[in-house]
């Protein structure tokens, strides 16, 4: 897997924050390059896989940890 | 993923502090995923983007049963109720880092959220374009359903 271009921490922050973050990270990013999000709102599970489906990007993993989930987003193609 | 982008329409109808929130997020949410969004303020919804009540929005314990201020709807209605109902209220949001109503406004105006202020409402209650934050469109129901009738979802708040 490639590694994080950079990595976004939203701990504690409850919808819409995590997705509203990491889609200002997401809009700064080159195409093909990786954010780590790292999310503890229950939410995020369903949320960020829509926000990567509704952007076009791509999941490239998920990982539940306890209380909390990391997702790898890699940055389509423009 | 289509070609043209979504589009999000949102009715803002109400201006107590719980509902200034739902059309907020969500038009907020939809521009973070690449889609177009608008909110048409109309009615008390109109005071969310009204410079001097904005940041005053107040939350009603009375006809609220699951609000922050858990009493009969007849003590709802004694002075002060109001205002401890909002203060609470706030805590809340503040101890969940959830950002204000303004703060709110700026996000969704950041991302190019398209406010439409309620002409008719702007008649009725006397409200000046000078009393609205900056960017806000003018528009009567025509124009709002001219936007919406483009939109993959629309929703009244």
């Amino acid at each position: 897997m490639e590694t994080a271009a950079t990595t976004l921490d939203t701990s504690g922050l409850l919808c819409p924050l995590p997705v509203y973050k990491a889609s200002l990270v997401l809009n700064k990013l080159d195409p093909g390059q990786v954010l780590e999000l790292i999310c503890t709102d229950p939410g995020s599970l369903a949320d960020i896989p829509a926000l990567v489906r509704q952007r076009g990007d791509r999941l490239v993993k998920a990982e539940e940890r306890e209380h909390q989930q990391v997702f790898w987003i890699e940055k389509a193609a423009l | 993923m289509t070609d043209r982008k979504r589009r999000l329409a949102l009715v803002a109808s109400k201006g107590t502090l719980d509902q200034a929130y739902p059309p907020l997020i969500l038009a907020t949410t939809a521009a973070s995923l690449g889609w177009e969004a608008g909110i048409y303020f109309t009615f008390f919804g109109l005071d969310i983007v009204h410079k001097e009540r904005m940041g005053k929005l107040k939350m009603s314990p009375i006809a609220n049963p699951a609000g922050p201020l858990q009493v009969p709807t007849l003590i709802g209605a004694i002075p002060g109720a109001t205002a401890a109902a909002t203060a609470v209220m706030s805590k809340w949001m503040d101890d969940a880092k959830m950002p204000s109503v303004a703060e709110f406004v700026d996000m969704a105006q950041g991302l190019g959220v398209r406010f439409f202020a309620c002409a008719t409402t702007m008649g009725v209650m006397h409200v000046d374009e000078t009393d609205l934050i900056e960017g806000c469109e003018i528009a009567g129901a025509t124009a709002f359903l001219d936007f919406a009738a483009d939109a993959d979802v629309q929703l009244f708040v």
